[in-house]
């Protein structure tokens, strides 16, 4: 950590945390996309798994990214602390003491591997550990703060969920899950450049090596567009293999235009305005894939446009 | 600023809804475990 940690107003809460605090720790919207990915993981692998255990599988999933949520506020307080998007955090707000925090995440670390492990499987149980451990040992330990690399290799840890969905189906890792895992692997850079792109100045003040910190925007520009080419194959894939059909992959082929069109736009933009457009977009983008990899399962849908 | 007693009052509440949420949790995870036993044993 950087001499930042040693700021008085990351040390010590000046007051009692409120409950609202602790659920912000949990980081509640990059929950929500993770639970969703997770529970398609869920819905699409072959098998049986009683509802109440899937519901379980899908809450283990999210208080795991949680928990990894909790730990990374925890470890980046000092840089949090600094940057406009994320000092009203609980920690560099001063509402909670770090100690709590990490408290809180590595025990909601335990209890959700421990009850996916009880309740499911020990394969979906160790696919929960490995997402934990990568997101907070790879991602923010390790990554974060050296490579403007951080959020490629670190997309990993945002890419597990459906695929331990999958497994706690299965008990094993399938093609399609792997699918999955791409799509979202490949997905993550041009959705957090393209916030990284208008938030430049706050990761640069933080000392984070995000990609337009430290190559500059067009080359960050030019990275984006070519990510968003080469999400078309896999965005395209699952319809290719029969895990989705027809409806599917004509939506996948509108939503691969359209990103790839917000990325041009973004190249040609001296400004913020489109790559704040295509952050918006790019959880749309990735929210409608996965919906539709349902929908097109759903009973009647595949009969009517399969 | 606050008064002392109202930022008293105001810790006591915090306390009040930490033990409550606290609770909420415990009584969840007691739940949880009985009906993912009930399940395991294949009563539903």
């Amino acid at each position: 950590m950087s001499d930042l940690s040693t700021s008085p107003a990351v040390g010590v809460a000046a007051e009692l945390p409120a409950v609202g605090d602790y659920v912000a720790l949990l980081k509640p919207r990059v929950m929500s996309l993770v639970v969703f990915t997770g529970f398609v993981g869920l819905y699409l692998a072959p098998g049986h798994l009683h509802p109440v255990l899937a519901a379980i599988a899908v809450m283990c999933i999210a208080v795991g990214a949680g928990a990894a949520g909790a730990i990374n506020m925890w470890y980046d307080r000092d840089i949090d602390a600094v940057m406009r998007r994320t000092q009203g955090r609980p920690l560099p707000a001063g509402r909670m003491a770090p100690g709590e925090a990490l408290g809180f995440g590595c025990v909601l670390a335990v209890a959700s591997v421990l009850v996916m492990g009880l309740g499911v499987n020990w394969a979906a149980a160790a696919l929960l550990a490995l997402t934990i451990a990568f997101y907070v040992f790879v991602y923010t330990v390790w990554l974060k703060r050296r490579t403007p690399q951080n959020i490629v290799i670190g997309g990993a840890a945002g890419a597990f969920p459906p695929v331990v969905g999958w497994a706690a189906v299965t008990g094993d890792v399938g093609l399609p899950a792997l699918l999955l895992f791409a799509l979202i692997f490949f997905w993550t850079p041009p959705h957090f450049w393209a916030l990284s792109l208008y938030r430049c100045g706050d990761y640069a003040r933080a000392g984070v090596p995000m990609l337009p910190v430290v190559a500059g925007a067009r080359e960050t520009k030019k990275q984006m567009l070519t990510y968003t080419l080469l999400l078309w194959p896999l965005a395209l894939a699952p319809a290719l293999i029969g895990v989705a059909g027809a409806l599917y992959f004509a939506v996948a082929l509108i939503l691969s235009a359209l990103f790839t069109l917000a990325a041009i736009r973004v190249w040609f933009d001296a400004g913020d305005r489109a790559a704040r457009q295509m952050f918006g977009f790019s959880i749309l983008y990735l929210f409608l894939l996965f919906a539709f990899l349902v929908i097109d399962r759903a009973p009647g849908v595949a009969g009517v446009v399969g | 600023m606050k008064g002392l007693a109202a930022m008293a009052d105001d810790r006591q509440s915090r306390q009040r809804a930490r033990n409550r949420a606290l609770l909420a949790v415990l009584l969840g995870l007691v739940a949880l475990f009985y009906v993912m036993a009930l399940v395991k044993m294949g009563a539903f």
